[in-house]
C-alpha cells in the first residue's frame, strides 16, 4: 500500500472524514433516486441556496455554530422557502419553478447579509467559505452522529414506506384514488430532502450538496428501469463517489466536497454516453428498432 | 370477479346524482346524474370543457364535490372508494419513470396492500391473471415507453384489474389508437364488463360511440342525455351538446375522418 494511502486509512481524523463522506454518500444517493423520480432537482437546488440563511440564523440564535443550530435553522429556513414559493405561485400567474427562482436567491442575499451580523468571535473560528463548501476534513463526532442518525432514519423511512412513495411519485392522482394522502406524502418527501441536505452541509456545503442529492440518481437514472436499483444504485454510487473523492481530495490537494462532486459528475457524463438504455452512442441504433421509441 | 356479480344487475349499482363541481369560481360539472350497474360500458361525450374528466375525477374522488351524491352497491361514497380504478390520460403519465409493464401492474395491488401489508405469493399470481386478461404475456419486462400505444392502455388496465377494482373510470383510453388497437381494446373492455365490471370512459369521436360503448351520458356541464346508446345517441341530444352547427359539419371529431355517419341516427 503506497504511503499516502496508508496515511489516510490510518489517521483518526480523516478516517472519521472517510466514514463521514462513506454515510452521507450513501444516504444522500438512495434518496437521490426520490428527487430524480419526483423531478425535484430545481427545489433541492433552491433549498441548497436556502440553506445559506438558516444556518446563519441557527448561529444568530445559539451563539455558537453546532451541528443542531444549523439543522434547526436550516430545516425553518427551509420551511419558508417552500411555503412562501407554494403560497407565490397559487396567489400570481408565475409557476413554481419561476417563484422558487426568485425567493432561492433571495433567501441566499439574506443569509449573506445576515452573515455580517453575526459575533466577530464566532466568526473568526468558521468563515463563509465554510458554509458554502464544506469541509470533511474539518468534521467533529457530532456531525458524525447527525450525519449517522439522519442515515438511519432517512433510509428506514424510505424502505418501510416504498410502496406508498413510489406509488405517489409515478402518479399523485391514481395514489389519490387508491387512498393515499398525497400531500402528506409529499411534505414527507420535502422534509427528507432537507434532512438529507442538512447532513450533507457541514461536509460538502450549500452548494455541493445539491450534487449528492441529484448526481447519484440521475446517472442510474440512465441504467435502469427498475426503481429499486435506482435506490441501492445511487447509495453504492454515492458511497463509492464520495470515499473516492476524498482520497482523490487528498493525493491531488484539492477541497474534498469539489473532488467528490467531480467524481459524481465524470460517472455522470460516462452514463450519458454510454448507457445501454439511453446513451448517446446507442441512441442512432435504439431509433431504429421498431418499439423503442414510445412516441406513439 | 365474476362470481361476485351474478346478481350485478340488481346489486352493484353506480348512482350519481346531482353532482356539482367548482373550481373556484368556475362550475366544472352541474347537477350531473347518472345510474348504471355493472356489466355496462358507458361513454361519457361532450364537447371540450363538459366535463368529461371532472366528472371521472369527481367519482374517483380526485376533486372536492360541492354538492350531489355518489352510490355505489347502495352505500354513499364519500370520499374515494377501494373498488374504483381511475386511468389518467395519456398525457398525465410520466413515461420515462423506471417501471416496467410487471413493476405497473404490481403497482395495483397498493389497493389491497395499503402501506404495511406484506407482499405474498397470492399477490404474484393476481398480478400475473391481470397481465394475462390483458394479453401482455412477453411484455412484463419492458418498460413503460417501449410499448405501442395499445399496449400502455392494457398494461394500465391490467394494473387496474390487479387492484381488484369493479369500477374502471377511463379518461379517453381510445386517444391516438388506431383502428386495429382501438377494437382489441373495445373487445377486452367488453369482456371485463360481461366479467361484471363497470367501464366508464370519456370519448371524443363520435363515430365510434355505437361500437365501443352500450350506454352514453351526453354531457355538457349538465347531463343531456343519458341511456342506452341506441336510444339517447340522438342528432337532437348531440346538437344540444355540441351545438348545431358543430355537429352537423363534423369539425370535432379529431381522429379520423367520419366513416360511417349513419352510427349517429338523425
Amino acid at each position: 500500500m503506497p504511503s499516502w494511502l496508508s496515511d489516510i486509512f490510518s489517521l483518526p481524523s480523516l478516517q472519521r472524514s472517510l466514514l463521514a463522506a462513506l454515510i452521507i454518500g450513501f444516504t444522500n444517493g438512495c434518496f437521490s433516486a426520490y428527487v430524480v423520480l419526483r423531478r425535484g432537482a430545481l427545489i433541492a437546488g433552491s433549498l441548497s441556496h436556502a440553506l445559506l440563511p438558516g444556518i446563519v440564523l441557527g448561529v444568530l440564535v445559539a451563539g455558537r455554530l453546532t451541528g443542531w443550530s444549523s439543522f434547526l435553522g436550516a430545516l425553518f429556513a427551509a420551511l419558508i422557502v417552500v411555503l412562501a414559493s407554494v403560497t407565490v405561485s397559487r396567489v400570481s400567474r408565475l409557476d413554481q419553478g419561476t417563484s422558487l427562482g426568485v425567493i432561492f436567491t433571495v433567501a441566499f442575499a439574506a443569509g449573506l447579509i445576515l452573515f455580517n451580523y453575526i459575533p466577530g468571535d464566532v466568526k473568526s473560528q468558521v468563515k463563509l467559505e465554510d458554509y458554502l463548501f464544506g469541509d470533511l476534513l474539518m468534521l467533529d463526532s457530532s456531525d458524525v452522529w447527525v450525519a449517522f442518525s439522519v442515515s438511519v432514519l432517512t433510509l428506514t423511512i424510505c424502505v418501510a414506506l416504498q410502496r406508498t412513495l413510489l406509488v405517489t411519485l409515478f402518479e399523485p392522482s391514481v395514489a389519490a384514488a387508491q387512498g393515499v394522502p398525497v400531500r402528506a406524502v409529499q411534505y414527507l418527501i420535502m422534509t427528507l430532502l432537507v434532512l438529507v441536505m442538512v447532513s450533507a452541509l457541514r461536509a460538502v456545503g450549500c452548494m455541493l450538496s445539491l450534487g449528492l442529492v441529484v448526481a447519484p440518481g440521475a446517472t442510474v437514472f440512465l441504467l435502469t428501469n427498475s426503481t429499486r436499483a435506482m435506490f441501492w444504485g445511487g447509495g453504492v454510487l454515492g458511497a463509492v463517489s464520495a470515499v473516492g473523492g476524498m482520497i482523490l481530495a487528498q493525493v491531488t490537494n484539492v477541497t474534498a466536497g469539489a473532488a467528490i462532486t467531480a467524481v459524481l459528475g465524470a460517472v455522470f457524463v460516462l452514463a450519458l454516453i454510454f448507457s445501454p438504455k439511453s446513451g448517446l452512442l446507442f441512441r442512432k441504433s435504439r431509433e431504429e428498432r421498431p418499439l423503442a421509441s414510445g412516441k406513439r | 370477479m365474476s362470481e361476485h356479480c351474478e346478481h350485478c344487475a340488481h346489486h352493484h349499482e353506480l348512482q350519481v346524482s346531482g353532482l356539482t363541481v367548482r373550481y373556484r369560481a368556475h362550475t366544472a360539472l352541474e347537477d350531473a346524474s347518472l345510474e348504471t350497474s355493472c356489466g355496462n360500458c358507458v361513454a361519457l361525450i361532450g364537447p371540450n370543457g363538459a366535463g368529461k374528466s371532472t366528472l371521472l375525477k369527481a367519482i374517483a374522488g380526485l376533486v372536492p364535490r360541492a354538492s350531489g351524491t355518489i352510490a355505489w352497491r347502495g352505500a354513499r361514497v364519500h370520499k374515494w372508494h377501494r373498488e374504483f380504478a381511475y386511468l389518467p390520460q395519456r398525457e398525465e403519465v410520466d413515461w420515462s419513470f423506471p417501471v416496467t409493464v410487471r413493476g405497473l401492474v404490481e403497482m395495483g395491488r397498493y389497493s389491497q396492500l395499503g402501506w404495511w401489508r406484506r407482499w405474498r405469493p397470492a399477490d404474484d399470481r393476481n398480478v400475473e391473471s391481470a397481465m394475462a386478461l390483458m394479453h401482455l404475456d412477453g411484455l412484463e419486462r419492458r418498460q413503460i415507453s417501449e410499448l405501442s400505444g395499445g399496449q400502455q392502455q392494457r398494461a394500465f388496465i391490467a394494473r387496474a384489474i390487479a387492484s381488484e377494482s369493479h369500477v374502471l373510470l377511463l379518461d379517453e383510453p381510445f386517444t391516438g389508437l388506431d383502428r386495429p388497437a382501438r377494437e382489441n381494446l373495445s373487445a377486452l373492455l367488453r369482456k371485463l364488463a360481461s366479467e361484471g365490471r363497470l367501464v366508464i370512459a370519456s370519448h371524443h369521436d363520435l363515430n365510434t360511440v355505437g361500437e365501443l360503448f352500450d350506454q352514453v351520458l351526453i354531457l355538457n356541464r349538465r347531463t343531456v342525455a343519458f341511456g342506452n346508446v341506441g336510444e339517447v345517441f340522438t342528432k337532437r341530444a348531440l346538437d344540444e351538446a355540441y351545438g348545431r352547427e358543430k355537429t352537423s359539419n363534423s369539425k370535432h371529431q379529431t381522429s379520423e375522418k367520419p366513416q360511417d355517419s349513419s352510427l349517429i341516427p338523425s
